[in-house]
């Protein structure tokens, strides 16, 4: 097991396009650690690189304390799932199993141990004797999990494993990756577009975008403070929203007229944007106390919570989470307020958060 | 989408038998005898040639002159097809020298052809190159004109450079032609391989050429049977070229030693029709062979999902 260092990361294909434009990682022995971004984003052409698939323009990887630039991948002692699987097809569940063992030169006394032990681990007994074509997706992808562990490796690096499962079953598979990784304590890179997923695995997330680094941080950092306005709008489901807002007479408040809880030390000079959680508004009866006039556009309802879309002052489409019991009709006035501690502040020109 | 290629290939191939919803004079039934009455008008137009050939060249020859023609009572020989092969003066016939040579250009070439076409084809496929899509276009673009048109350039060429009439400059202009084929076709196969296949064997310790070798290629094998096929017809019939770059006997394929028997005072229409019958066989014989992997290249080349 060894701890991942990304360093300066900055790869330029042939063709021109500029993949990751810079990129610095530091991930620690035995951490969950996921990458997270739009497709485009560089985040898949980072743990190519981390592998050895690609060879990074400029910047230096190091897995534990060696420099893996110039090893080729099957020298870095790591595995990887992909997206596809990528079982061999011809071979069956035991022999794609034993596959990297063999090719390492193991004695077939070991292979076979460590084959039964991945297979029980990923309790893959009754598959043991198909080929890839003959299991179900989920399947294939234990069968891929599985493959990855026999090596005992010292990361593992996976390429968005659950976006071909079915929604079911990618939460079940999620639960039991986590647990996997928990058990093992093996450092492990997970790359996803999908922030619920990135969200329930990761010890720390980092965002990119536009090939660089957005933030990194644990999940509740991420959602509590997204670094950026991307980050902002990339995290949370109803997003968090933008509100243009102005300081005045030591207040903070939206153009729409809503009263936010100012953070301490606003720069003035500059124009600024705060990031309301829907959480942390509500939706009132109409005049009530600290509320300012609004109408319900519609209105979301999900079983657990209803997702209001509302209207204030001017200022369109504000999205508020309220409890399944709170319930206004849509087009009728409401009262909406800011009920969360102190939203999150961008500058509207750096898109960084400022306060 | 982690398909192999062997996989779209049914073991028996179910086809949707439903006719399309068209209706001619109304009743099921009308409409049927309709169609086969129209498939067999086709049919007999289409096939009446081939059936001709065959009867020709297996006719005496006052029998291939006979006015009103014999369709079935006439004398059946064979010494036609003796003609083609061994000539009437004792030892090999021009014609069959014709066949041999067809046999070595049009066998080189497609070897060459698809030796060089497989690599350059996954090359193409995997790696981000500069200005590929450019590259692949000129490559393609030497297949826009029809070859009538470069003739006389590469006639002029040749001469310069010595291969007028010797088979090594028909097996370079083929391989030339079929190239730019076997590349945009056997590339269609490679995209269709996940790459993940060769990343996945780097990492168990394979060097980039050996995960190509031993996990993509043997994926692509029916795709690159149906380029082989399909460049190896083209060679064997290949006429233009033929009948420019080369004159004597000896280094002569058969498609323009056969259009050779035609001229002159009298034309043996009986080795004429046998001659076209040998010509025909191999070309049917391999496409029967990979008829599967035909259909299956064909539409999987073609089709992106």
């Amino acid at each position: 097991m060894a701890g991942i260092e990304v360093t300066a990361l900055h790869k330029r294909y042939p063709d021109g396009t500029i993949a990751v434009e810079h990129v610095d990682l530091s991930i620690g022995d035995g951490e969950l650690f996921v990458m997270l971004g739009p497709s485009g984003c560089g985040k898949t052409t980072t743990l190519r690189a981390i592998a050895g698939l690609e060879r990074q323009t400029t910047g230096d990887i190091r897995i534990g304390t060696t420099l893996v630039n110039d090893l080729p991948p099957a020298e870095r002692d790591i595995a990887m799932v992909f997206q596809f699987y990528a079982l061999y097809p011809h071979l069956r569940t035991r022999d794609n199993l034993a596959f990297p063992l063999r090719a390492e030169g193991l004695p077939k006394a070991e292979v076979r141990a460590r084959v039964d032990e991945a297979a029980r681990l990923m309790r893959l007994g009754p598959l043991l004797d198909r080929r890839p074509r003959r299991l179900s997706g989920g399947e294939q992808q234990r069968v891929a999990l599985a493959r990855a562990l026999v090596r005992r490796p010292r990361a593992f690096l996976m390429d968005e494993p659950l976006t071909n499962l079915d929604a079911e079953l990618r939460a079940d598979m999620r639960t039991e990756i986590k647990h996997l990784q928990g058990q093992l304590g093996t450092t492990m890179v997970y790359v996803t577009h999908d922030q619920v997923e990135a969200m329930s695995l990761g010890h720390r997330i980092a965002i990119l975008n536009r090939g660089r680094v957005e933030q990194i941080g644990t999940p509740l950092e991420v959602y509590d403070r997204p670094a950026s306005l991307f980050c902002a709008a990339f995290i949370g489901s109803p997003p968090m929203n933008l509100m243009d807002v102005e300081v005045a007479d030591g207040k903070l408040r939206s153009r729409g007229g809503l009263d936010l809880t100012p953070p301490p030390g606003l720069p003035r000079d500059r124009d600024l944007v705060a990031g309301v959680r829907p959480e942390a508004l509500e939706v009132t009866a109409p005049g009530a106390d600290r509320s300012i006039p609004a109408r319900v556009v519609s209105a979301e309802w999900l079983g657990d919570e209803i997702i209001y879309v509302v209207d204030h002052g001017g200022q369109r489409d504000v999205r508020v989470r309220m409890a399944p019991t709170v319930r206004f009709a849509t087009d009728t006035r409401v009262g909406l307020r800011h009920t969360g501690a102190t939203p999150a502040i961008y500058d509207v020109r750096t898109e960084e958060l400022v306060a | 989408m982690a398909v192999s290629v062997n996989e779209a290939v049914p073991a028996s191939p179910v086809r949707d038998r439903t006719p399309p919803a068209r209706r001619i004079g109304g009743g099921g039934r009308g409409r049927s005898v309709l169609e086969i009455a129209l498939l067999t008008v086709l049919a007999v137009v289409m096939l009446f040639p081939v059936l001709w050939m065959i009867e020709t060249s297996i006719k005496e020859n006052r029998d291939v002159y006979a006015v009103p023609a014999k369709f079935v009572d006439f004398q059946v020989t064979l010494a036609h097809y003796r003609d083609v092969f061994v000539d009437p003066g004792g030892g090999r016939s021009a014609l069959s020298v014709a066949f041999l040579n067809s046999v070595l250009v049009a066998g080189v070439s497609t070897v060459l052809a698809t030796l060089l076409g497989v690599p350059a084809a996954w090359a193409y496929s995997r790696f981000a190159l500069k200005a590929k899509k450019d590259q692949l276009f000129f490559i393609l673009s030497t297949r826009f004109m029809p070859p009538v048109v470069v003739v006389i350039p590469i006639f002029l060429m040749y001469r310069q450079v010595g291969l007028i009439d010797t088979p090594l400059g028909l097996i370079l202009i083929y391989t030339a032609f079929n190239l730019p084929f076997t590349i945009w076709m056997i590339k269609g196969f490679v995209d269709e391989v996940p790459a993940e296949y060769e990343d996945a064997a780097m990492l168990d310790g394979y060097t980039r050429l050996q995960a190509f070798r031993k996990f993509t290629l043997p994926l692509l094998v029916p795709g690159i049977a149906a380029t082989a096929v399909f460049a190896l017809i083209f060679s064997w019939n290949e006429f233009v070229f033929a009948i420019f770059l080369t004159s004597s006997d000896d280094v002569r394929t058969a498609p323009p030693a056969i259009a050779g028997l035609i001229g002159g005072t009298t034309v043996d229409w009986g080795l004429v029709a046998a001659s076209s019958v040998v010509f025909a066989l191999p070309v049917l014989v391999f496409a029967y062979l990979v008829r599967r992997h035909l259909v299956a290249g064909v539409t999987l080349g073609a089709v992106r999902r």
